[in-house]
Parts: C-alpha cells; structure tokens; sequence
C-alpha cells in the first residue's frame, strides 16, 4: 500500500493501491503492463508501459534487403501476419510500379479476408473467455485451425506465414487448398451462427460489455483510432474503402458500424466483419474461376525470384537468381506509403527509398500502438474486471505496439 | 479537393514559409520552417475546407549528410472524410533538435512523439511526458540514428563484406 495521490491541504486522507497487473498477467493475454491506481476495485489512474518485446525490427530493416523483411512483418500482428506480409509486398510493388494480374490480387483478397477472420475470432471469443464464457472459444477455435490449415497448404507455415513473395505467390494454390476453402465456406458459417447465439443476445455477457470501455467518435479520431475500434465509435472509415487496394473495388460489401464504441459495439461490428468477410471471399471465388489458373504471380523477373528448377536449368533464371539475392537489382529512389486494412486497423508502412540493396528507412504504422495510448482514459474509473474486458476487446498485440 | 488546391491554400496563408512541394506516388508531401509546424497544421486541422483532424503517422528520419538539417520529422495528416492524405515534414539541426510537439493537437503524437524522441532524440518542445517509450531509460544514445550499426562491432566472427552489411 502506497499513497501516491496529492490531495489539497485539508481533505481527508484516503489511501490508494498500486497494482502492478502484467506484464505476465494471465487476463492480458500478452506482455502488457499497466501500473493501476486503485481506490478499492476502481481504477483511479493508469500508466502503460510497453517495450517488453521490443526487436527493433525498424533497425533490421534498414540492414536487410527487401524480400527478407517479409518475416519481420509477420511477428507483428501475429494473429493474421498474411496481412502483414501482403501489405509490406504492396508496398514494394507500389515503389517499384508493378502491375499485378487480377487473379493474384484476388488470391490475396482470399488470404486476407481469411486471417482477418482468424483474427477477429481470436478477439471476439477471448472477450467471451473474459467475460467467463469459456464455450464459444472452443466452438470457433476449430475453425481458426482450419484456417491454418489453409495457410499451412498455401504457404507451409501456420502463424508466422512468410506468405507470398513480391509480386505475387512464391506457388500457385493446389486443388486442397481450393477444396480447403470451399470447406470452410461450407462449414463456418453453422459455427459462427452457433457463437452468435451463445453471445450477442446473452443478457450476462450484454450486462459485462454494454457502457464498458466507451469511447466517442471525435476522441477515438483524436487518438487514431482505426479499424473495428474506430468503426464501433460510428464513423465508417475503412482503409479497403477509403483507400482501396489489391482490387478491393471489384467486391460489394458493406462497412459496418456501431454507435457507442463500446466493448459490446467492438464485439458487433467484429461479428459483422467476419459475415461480409465471409462474403468477398465467396466473390473472390467466383470471380477467379474465369481467370488464367496458371498465373499466380506478376511478370517481373527483375525482383520475383524465379522458380529453384528454373535457377538450375536455365541461365536468366540463374542471372536474376543471384541479382536478387545479392541485391543487384535497381530499385527505384522514391518515398511511399501504403497502408492495408489489418486485423485492428490501419497498418502502415512508410518506406524510403535511397536506390540501394536495403530501405533507408521503414516506419511501420502500427494500429494498436497508435490506440493503445487511449486506455487510460478509457478505464479511468472502471473496476478492474471491466478493464481487462477492455483491453481485450481493443484487440490489442504485444507484437505489434512493441513493433 | 486535389492536390493543386491544397497547396494553393498553403501558400496563400503560408507564403514562402511552405516550400519543396512534391508528389511522390500520389501523396502531396511539402516542407516548413522548424518552428513553423505547429502553425500550419492548426490552419490544416482548422480549416473547415481542409480538415485534416486525423494524424495518422508521425516518424522521423535521419540524414547525417544533411548539414545543419540532419533529423526530418514527418507528419502524415488525413482528411478522413474525403479520404485525403498529406505529409508535412520539418528539419532540424541535431545539436539542437528542437521541435514543438503534435500531442496537443493531435492525442496520437503522444506516443508517436515519444517514439522519435526514443530512437532519433528529437526534443519535443512542450510534450507533457517525454520519456523513452521502447528502450530502457538507461540508455544513453538514440539507436536509429545513422551511425550506429545494427550488429555488434565488436564482434570478429562474423564477415558480412559480401552482402553489403
């Protein structure tokens, strides 16, 4: 016990706690330390601190050539890293202006909306996990290792995917990974239902998230809020929208909202996500059944590494081969920025370029690093229990604010 | 609004204090007086035309060639109804890296302050807690500066000439 609060001369004394809750708590489901004030089991004031996990992966990027950076990106938000690796792939195409066939920026759109599934259902069922509701987290589970299981096909790896290459697919997509798609399609939404059930309508999971960890519109702007978070307060900015990129105008979807940001808003609008993400990858099927199913990547020998047989057998291959690898190839001097809507929100890569092997520099725009700083204000005067269903429900990851 | 009016509006307000105007890859991007930020973004966030109310990336680079100029901070502001991104950028000397701070304008400098104050020592003059964000706060050196290098140099077992690093 500590008394760390200076009241004015005269008022009446009143003791206060420190709580240390993290960094390895078992509610913050991540390295998170918030140093609390409490006036009994209310929090009076609240201090994050952050950079347990810090790699300086903005550092090694300055030092590594552009293909390797892809598995930097992965292990920030780690919960759907192929939107991570794809955006940090636009970005380079977008500085060397590369034009990619429609058929891999749908496979793209595939793999993205799937991991953007993957990650809201990690969100959504740990709010129920704690809120106590262990069940749903179970009933979707399986489903997010079916994603995997997808990945796992398409790319070899499950969490940290490395997926993709610039320019396209390292390979095209076999038959089980269609057929592994089309399952999911088949089988998810009955699950999803399920979950729905179990929680939307729930009077004890309404009572713990309604009015908890509210937020209004101009404050979340203010902080820089983006994604579901930002969406939940009422304002419908949506990087796919707002900005669109790898063909995102060629899908109908909508872009839902809340009205309150509060937790139980977040948890809608993730919910709603998940339906219409469900839906661009339907649309994404159908409209890559007409296309070459040949192509799985764009024609830019000079910066695509070519396929390993190709490197053996045939001379340009060799040549390119070894020019990417050991960094011959002209990148071109130019400043850019190229955002991609991620799991939580806006994710950013601003990256400059001085024409050589390595970036000159490379910012990434982390969304929950960005909005992680609204906490305190956000549970200011909540019980502790609602903090951690707070903190939750924001989506927050260690790997991402630590960067 | 394109890219044209907005920089016809800087410079009428601004004159000559807002120069370098540039395009790469779409995104109007333009430079201003060290201390002189904090003034146009106002104007930018003010303006009821402009409106740009949301910062959404605020980083800063090092040039060590650059003379008297050798740390930028870039801001990148967005207009989100109209979907309109800017980026405004400030040099400043690194013997003296002063530069007012965003936070109160902008909730999101806060951290993103503190994080170019961690890696690049830009001072941020009037920042309500600038301490170090990612790093211990024994350190005594800005680590993403230019001239220190990422691996150990005291380290004789590794020889990377070849790949340049």
């Amino acid at each position: 016990m500590k008394q760390n609060i200076q009241l004015p001369e005269g008022s009446m004394e009143k003791q206060t706690t420190t709580l240390n809750l993290g960094p390895t708590h078992p509610a913050t489901h991540g390295v998170f330390q918030n140093i609390l004030e409490m006036d009994g089991e209310r929090i009076m004031d609240a201090v994050p601190t952050i950079g347990f996990i810090h790699r300086a992966f903005e550092k090694i990027a300055e030092h590594r050539a552009y293909y390797q950076i892809t598995p930097l990106t992965d292990r920030l938000n780690y919960c759907s890293s192929p939107i991570n690796n794809m955006g940090w792939h636009m970005t380079v195409e977008k500085l060397i202006g590369a034009k990619l066939p429609k058929r891999v920026e749908y496979l793209r759109v595939i793999i993205m909306e799937l991991s953007r599934i993957a990650d809201h259902l990690v969100c959504n069922s740990v709010i129920g996990v704690d809120t106590g509701a262990f069940t749903g987290f179970i009933y979707v589970f399986e489903f997010r290792e079916k994603i995997y299981e997808i990945f796992e096909e398409v790319c070899g790896s499950r969490l940290t995917t490395n997926i993709g290459r610039i320019g396209g697919f390292e390979r095209n997509f076999t038959d089980l990974a269609f057929q592994r798609i089309t399952a999911f399609l088949k089988e998810f939404p009955k699950a999803m239902k399920e979950f729905e059930t179990l929680f939307t309508r729930n009077r004890i999971f309404m009572e713990r998230t309604m009015g908890v960890g509210g937020i209004d519109a101009d404050r979340a702007l203010n902080y820089g809020f983006t994604g579901p978070n930002l969406r939940a307060t009422g304002i419908d900015y949506d990087v796919r929208v707002a900005h669109p990129y790898s063909s995102y105008e060629d899908f109908t979807f909508t872009v839902p909202i809340g009205t309150t940001g509060d937790v139980y808003d977040r948890y809608l609008v993730r919910n709603e996500e998940i339906w219409q993400s469900l839906s661009i990858i339907e649309q994404a099927m159908d409209k890559i059944k007409d296309l070459d199913p040949s192509v799985f990547h764009a024609d830019i020998p000079d910066f695509y590494l070519p396929e390993k047989a190709d490197v053996y057998t045939k001379m340009e291959a060799l040549i390119y081969h070894f020019k990417i690898v050991m960094g011959e190839t002209e990148i071109p001097v130019g400043e850019v920025y190229h955002s991609v809507e991620g799991g939580n929100g806006e994710l950013g890569f601003y990256l400059l370029s001085d024409g050589g092997r390595t970036p000159y520099r490379l910012h990434f725009r982390r969304p929950c690093f960005i909005y992680y700083q609204a906490y305190p204000e956000i549970v200011k005067g909540m019980m502790l229990s609602d903090a951690v269903v707070t903190m939750s429900s924001l989506n927050l990851i260690a790997g991402e604010i630590d960067a | 609004m394109t890219n044209e009016e907005i920089k016809q509006k800087l410079t009428d307000k601004f004159g000559e204090l807002v120069y370098h105007f540039e395009e790469p890859y779409g995104m109007l991007t333009f430079e201003t007086e060290t201390n002189n930020n904090l003034k146009v973004m106002t104007f930018l966030n003010d303006d009821a035309d402009l409106a740009f109310t949301f910062l959404n990336d605020l980083t800063a680079v090092h040039y060590p060639d650059n003379k008297g100029k050798e740390l930028a901070v870039v801001y990148m502001l967005q207009n989100i109804k109209k979907s309109i991104r800017i980026r405004l950028k400030v040099f400043t000397d690194i013997q003296k890296p002063d530069v007012f701070t965003a936070s109160n304008l902008y909730s999101t400098a806060n951290w993103l302050e503190r994080e170019a104050y961690d890696f690049f020592g830009v001072n941020f003059v009037g920042h309500p807690n600038l301490i170090r964000i990612m790093n211990v706060d024994e350190m005594d050196y800005h680590p993403l500066r230019k001239e220190y290098p990422l691996e150990e140099q005291t380290r004789t077992d590794k020889d990377d000439a070849m790949f340049g690093r």
